[in-house]
């Protein structure tokens, strides 16, 4: 971590602030009860305090993120206008492109990579007068469900440092759930977002297909992906969505329809909701626990007057066989760009990453065709060092199922599964205005117990993908504890570009419940 | 569906990437196990359906054709590995090094 000013611990005042929600602390910024300096001093304290136990955070930059609050609090006082998140810090995943400072996605491969340009992410929190505090771990290139394929240092759940937070936005939701900062940006491909979300007692939304620019997000899988608010609440994550949504003509998928004022409804509840319960989500893996917590939770909302259906999503069970073709074979395409040559890094420069790749270089023969030109030896050097096992393995998959004489078999077939997946929610939504169900089959597992099981990790992930692959929106709530100590989470789904319906929904829950103002006891 | 190491060897020299004898047995397991598991698709008829590749209906956006600015050489050229200050260096394509 770099450049964390060495002050003075906070006074208590301002040790207390930083519990509270995004729209509070914008209430008191407003108010003149303090300053963003303060604000943002007592969120570095915080980091400086409890990341070097956590990992949550890759980079921060103490000094500019001190700069930016100075700056709001100068406009403030000279009555000037200011953005709707004007001295409130986020932090943002590091796989957004921000002009000129690094942006390494996790990745060996990234790791100097200074980007040219800023996404239009970054840009409107920018533009927002947001606090950019720092830019959060991940795993590497957004692919890992369990974060320890960060290529720097894995994050640890603040729950129970000897779990896993989730991921791939795992740094995101740990800074959130450690009250580092107040806001965090994610990005969800296959509930990379909803997954962390629950496993460290945060609220998480994943937009709609569309509903957000995708220009300057690092791609890992282009149909799937989409950056996302993460938060305390579903009420701070409206704020964050509605500075994060809209049209943006620099992303031909980003959908030109206006973005509702998410934060000037989300406070009116929804009459006579029905809510869809899957049977295949409640079967065979699911942790006695989380079953619990997520009918207790269709119970509250049953009191608040929702109706329940009962339902069947018929194609369930081929979500994760479905979305481990389709994605790994997007990821190998987007992933051919990293050649050595335009940016990123280049095996043989004198930086070499690791010695591994000098003993692989020593050790392989057969694997190297003798007809490799220097140009090809190059490309394979510099992919082999600076890519990690995760992102190789998902490579070779994605390369296989698009390779000849097994297109139509493997990927082709998917994206067929894939659209009667999506038919599956057309006709479930004709019935329910939202599902419900839970987000993660279990709590949070212990950092390496499943490094050497590829297929289980991606087992885990059962729940979320088909958010994803179908295009609509989803969110993850706190709903409940288990009794080691662990958060659970909500899952609630909603048709395309419902999200307003998901943020009322997912506030009615809050304003009856208090599992998302659950903290963990950190020492 | 199985897959040989001989087959693993093929994919790694199509995505360019290099793996060590190690890493071959480790891939050519944890491949052919992921791809068991994936063939459960095969049990389903997809006859007569349309491939889904993309949750919009996306056609081709088109803007008016007017020039706009551009990245400058300079930051094009910023990130990459080696240049020569006009464009990017790249090992021999044709024949070995000298």
């Amino acid at each position: 971590m770099l450049g964390i000013a060495t002050r003075t611990a906070s006074q208590p005042a301002q040790r207390k602030m930083i519990h509270l929600s995004a729209i509070e602390l914008l209430k008191r910024l407003a108010a003149g009860d303090m300053t963003s300096r303060e604000l943002t001093q007592a969120y570095l304290d915080r980091i400086a305090r409890h990341d070097a136990a956590i990992g949550a955070f890759l980079r921060v930059d103490a000094a500019r993120a001190l700069a930016q609050a100075d700056s709001v609090d100068c406009r403030r006082r000279a009555g000037k206008p200011l953005g709707s998140l004007a001295g409130l810090p986020v932090a943002v995943k590091d796989v957004l492109c921000t002009e000129g400072e690094r942006t390494t996605c996790a990745s060996r491969m990234l790791e100097q990579f200074r980007p040219p340009y800023d996404a239009t992410v970054v840009a409107k929190l920018k533009a927002a007068d947001a606090v950019l505090i720092g830019r959060t771990n991940m795993d590497e290139f957004a692919m890992g469900g369990s974060n320890e394929n960060s290529a720097f240092r894995p994050v640890h759940n603040p729950w129970d440092l000897a779990r896993v937070p989730g991921g791939s936005s795992g740094g995101s939701a740990a800074a959130v759930s450690a009250r580092m900062t107040p806001l965090a940006i994610g990005s969800d491909t296959g509930g990379s977002i909803r997954s962390p979300a629950a496993l460290c007692g945060i609220t998480g939304l994943k937009p709609t297909y569309g509903r957000v620019s995708r220009y300057g997000l690092v791609a890992f899988a282009s149909s799937l992906d989409q950056v996302g608010p993460m938060g305390q609440s579903a009420e701070d994550c409206a704020l964050l969505l509605e500075v994060l949504a809209g049209h943006d003509p620099k992303d031909s998928t980003s959908v030109d329809t206006p973005a509702p004022r998410y934060s000037e409804t989300i406070r009116q509840p929804l009459e006579c909701l029905r809510l869809g319960l899957v049977r295949e989500h409640f079967g065979d893996g699911l942790n006695p626990e989380v079953e619990a917590a997520a009918r207790e939770a269709v119970r509250v909302y049953e009191s608040l007057g929702a109706t329940v259906v009962d339902l069947s999503l018929p194609h369930s069970k081929y979500a994760v066989a479905t979305y481990y073709i389709i994605a790994p074979c997007e990821a190998s395409s987007n992933l051919a760009r990293y050649d050595g040559v335009h940016f990123g890094y280049r095996a043989g420069q004198g930086a070499e990453v690791s010695d591994q790749g000098a003993e692989i270089r020593g050790a392989d023969s057969s694997n190297s065709p003798a007809s490799d030109s220097p140009l090809v030896r190059m490309y394979r050097d510099s992919r082999s060092d600076g890519f990690g096992a995760e992102v190789k393995r998902r490579i070779m998959l994605g390369t296989y199922a698009l390779s000849a004489g097994y297109y139509d078999a493997y990927y082709k077939k998917a994206l067929q599964v894939r659209r009667l997946i999506r038919q599956d929610f057309d006709r479930a939504f004709e019935q329910v205005d939202l599902i419900v169900g839970p987000v993660t089959p279990t709590p949070a597992f212990k950092l390496g117990e499943r490094t050497d099981d590829p297929l289980a990790m991606y087992l885990f992930d059962l729940y979320t993908v088909s958010t994803n692959l179908a295009g609509i929106a989803a969110m993850s709530i706190p709903c409940g504890v288990s009794s080691a100590g662990l958060p659970i989470g909500l899952h609630l789904q909603s048709p395309p570009f419902a999200e307003e319906r998901l943020l009322r929904a997912a506030h009615m829950y809050q304003r009856a419940t208090d599992w998302h103002k659950r903290e963990p006891a950190m020492t | 569906m199985a897959i040989s190491r001989a087959e693993v060897e093929k994919v790694a020299t199509l995505a360019r990437l290099r793996l060590s004898d190690r890493e071959l047995d480790l891939m050519t397991g944890q491949l052919g196990e992921i791809l068991g598991y994936v063939d459960l698709l095969s049990e389903l008829d997809t006859t007569n359906v349309e491939p889904m590749a993309h949750p919009l209906d996306v056609a081709n956006v088109f803007r008016e054709d007017v020039a706009q600015p551009s990245l400058p050489r300079d930051a094009a050229l910023a990130n990459a590995p080696r240049t020569d200050g006009e464009c990017y260096l790249v090992p021999a394509v044709l024949a070995e090094e000298q």
